[in-house]
């Protein structure tokens, strides 16, 4: 029995979830193993509900963990296939062993993560601490702004993931309810364009190919891991990098969308800027075009590309800007936040004189305003005034209390 | 359908060519290879196997080399099963697609665990697997200790046994607790076959295992490998051993078909007293002391219950 192709509107009202389970379908997964969880569920449920109407012929292998959901993952990928899966937060965390073992074994899989605070305390909202605990899986990860993009970047990160000179497995990220469940028009593309765009997958390496058995999965020790690791590592910032930019320059091509690794918002004279990921990016750009109209000249950096951080485009985004805020939305856990520690580390050893500081905020939901990015703006524009930093370099934003900083 | 391999003489049978291939790492006397030889060659289809962390997995793809003429793959320690069940679910969907590569063949998907990997880390995920019936084999290889890691207890370690974890001391018989009935739990899924198999008793290893791949769902297979390192005994008396787990009914030989029906495959001639099979293995050496000699005899008093209860179970045919 064929399945059927749907009929989709240029422009649906979809939200984060939808988006994405809709990109799943329209790349034609051959199958899905997964676990609910808290908000990233309706992109499963999406997808079994296009099995249960006869939109998809992949299989649905609704499993009883999210470790169970990508170690099915892993066996699907491995006999030869296209495949994906959704978690989010302590299913990411139960996961995350596997995470390894599927970019250790060079599996193409797409994983969306809808991101969601990590506990204690329990919170189910969004926040990227989960992202950030997968940082160095081995993994592509992207990063999604809104609905729209959580519905491109499914099908670019088949595309990048399934290459044959990649073979990584990659990530989707967007936030937890603010992209997950919030409605937008998003444009689409018809069945047969978008299916088109991924391309039939190419198996390698296939278990199911019985004429060249494959052994996965392999024990290394120090006489060969080192080896492994570090042509995983170096293929991920050398190779990685130019196929994404292709993907996004043929999907540019086909819908007239255009995506960069780092996504600059009036960054060519700006004196101060903030760096963050997320709905955050939206929200810094208004207020950044605000800031105009007030005579500081604001710019916003979007971090499309967690994994392989595009190190070269923010230097060169950054080079000559005053001061920089870097939002990190997790507790470091250490001295700094992750983004914070990849700009210093992209912009160190150049003639870059910026100031840097780093902002951790928006924890388990919380909100940042308008407000709070006004306030944060002119703190820059009084570091750049004053040629050094007049606060403490780290801070939080928008937390209740006494005022919390150190450094 | 695929056809059955017909099997006349353990000659035969041995000869066949080989898919697990006897360079290896494994302890000379281990029962691993000798289980999954003959798992192996109960079929000419062709494979998908898995296999948990473990001595089975350390000893056979150690990178650059590999033990498997057939489609391997390992991930972790708790996940064989699942590692298998998701290639499973990729041949139904390029099957149903149309994109199997030699769309004519019939492959049997097989995962193996220690008792490790199978009675402790990886329960739940055998559990998933068995309860959304798959259409998998999962063999545990049971020796009943954590053997790659150097001879922890497990759940499936026996009552008085001495292992690292549990040492028998002056104030300490060893292991405390009763092994697990994994093979009670499994059939409580009510999957389509569950059976316990030994070595030595090879052609009712192969009938098993052959209607294990004629069946049509999850299969679960509790295979008894007796590990000369952990229990202590010489290398040679590998099958000897296993004589006696079997013989002693310590390792009763029967099957569950649907959860329900239970057959018993094999009643020993003689029955070997326990003692005896405790006797050969340095694992219990400390239970032939005077102060321990009754737990020897509760030893048996419990193997005879677990008889009995088997007898039962099959007259009763519920």
């Amino acid at each position: 029995m064929a399945f059927d192709k749907m009929e989709l509107r240029d422009i649906e009202v979809w939200d984060g979830n939808f988006a994405a389970a809709q990109a799943l379908r329209q790349c034609q997964v051959d199958v899905v193993s997964a676990y609910p969880i808290t908000p990233s569920t309706p992109i499963v449920e999406g997808y079994a509900k296009f099995k249960s109407d006869n939109y998809v012929e992949g299989e649905f292998v609704m499993v009883e963990s999210e470790h169970a959901a990508m170690s099915g993952c892993i066996g699907a990928a491995a006999a030869g296939g296209r495949v994906a899966t959704a978690t989010s937060s302590q299913g990411l965390a139960l996961m995350s062993e596997t995470l390894y073992q599927a970019s250790g074994m060079r599996l193409p899989i797409v994983l969306n993560i809808v991101n969601r605070a990590l506990a204690a305390p329990l919170n189910v909202n969004g926040d990227h601490s989960d992202m950030y605990m997968v940082r160095d899986s081995g993994w592509i990860q992207f990063d999604a702004f809104c609905p729209q993009e959580a519905y491109d970047l499914n099908f670019i990160a088949f595309k990048v993931a399934e290459d044959h000179d990649v073979r990584t497995p990659a990530i989707v990220n967007q936030d937890g309810f603010m992209t997950s469940h919030t409605a937008q028009g998003v444009h689409t593309m018809d069945d047969d364009t978008a299916f088109g765009f991924v391309g039939e997958y190419k198996p390698m390496n296939d278990m199911l190919d019985f004429e060249h058995p494959v052994t996965h999965g392999v024990q290394t020790e120090e006489d060969w891991h080192f080896e492994h690791k570090a042509r995983q590592h170096n293929d991920m910032m050398t190779v990685v990098p130019a196929k994404i930019d292709a993907a996004f320059a043929e999907f540019e091509k086909l819908t007239g969308r255009k995506y960069n690794q780092v996504e600059q918002y009036d960054m060519d004279d700006a004196d101060v800027a903030v760096v963050c990921m997320g709905t955050s990016v939206e929200t810094a750009r208004e207020v950044a075009k605000e800031m105009r109209e007030k005579g500081i000249k604001a710019g916003v950096v979007g971090i499309r590309v967690f994994r392989p951080f595009p190190f070269m485009a923010i230097a060169d985004a950054l080079k000559d800007v005053k001061a920089v805020a870097a939002l990190d939305r997790s507790a470091p856990g250490g001295t700094a936040g992750a983004l914070f520690n990849e700009i210093a580390g992209s912009l160190f050893n150049t003639d870059s004189k910026m100031l840097l500081s780093g902002y951790i905020y928006g924890l388990g939901g919380r909100d940042l305003t308008k407000k709070h990015l006004v306030d944060l703006y002119t703190e820059l524009q009084a570091n750049a005034d004053a040629g050094k930093l007049l606060t403490k370099q780290q801070q939080y934003i928008g937390v209740r209390g006494p005022k919390l900083a150190y450094l | 359908m695929s056809e059955m391999k017909k099997i006349k003489n353990l000659k035969e049978f041995s000869t066949s060519a080989d898919r697990f291939e006897g360079a290896n790492l494994l302890c000379p006397g281990c029962a691993h290879s000798i289980i999954v030889r003959e798992v192996l060659n109960a079929t000419n289809d062709d494979l998908v196997l898995a296999a948990s962390t473990g001595c089975l997995e350390v000893c056979t793809a150690v990178y650059p080399y590999t033990s498997w003429d057939a489609s391997w793959i390992h991930i972790g320690f708790e996940n064989g099963s699942t590692a298998v069940a998701g290639a499973e679910a990729m041949y139904k969907a390029l099957k149903t697609k149309g994109r199997l590569k030699q769309p004519d063949r019939n492959p049997k998907f097989v995962a193996f665990g220690g008792d490790g990997a199978s009675y402790d880390i990886g329960f739940q995920w055998i559990s998933g697997c068995m309860e959304r019936n798959h259409d998998m084999m999962y063999v545990v290889l049971d020796n009943e200790v954590y053997a790659n890691t150097g001879g922890q207890r497990s759940s499936s370690t026996p009552i008085g046994a001495s292992a690292t974890t549990t040492p028998a001391g002056s104030i300490s018989y060893g292991e405390t607790k009763n092994k697990k009935d994994m093979m009670g739990i499994m059939a409580a899924h009510h999957i389509p076959y569950a059976a316990q198999v030994a070595p030595n008793k090879w052609k009712d290893m192969v009938k098993k295992i052959q209607k294990g791949f004629a069946t049509e769902g999850a299969v679960f297979i509790n295979a008894v490998s007796p590990c000369t390192t952990e229990w202590k005994f010489d290398p040679k008396d590998t099958m000897h051993l296993t004589d006696l787990a079997t013989d002693s009914l310590v390792f009763p030989l029967y099957e569950i078909i649907d959860g329900h029906e239970l057959n018993i495959t094999y009643r020993p001639k003689n029955v070997v007293p326990v003692e005896e099979y405790l006797a050969a293995q340095g694992r219990f050496k400390h239970l032939f002391k005077d102060e321990y000699k009754y737990l020897i005899k509760e030893w048996q008093e419990r193997v005879d219950a677990n008889w009995a209860y088997l007898n039962r179970r099959e007259e009763a045919r519920v």
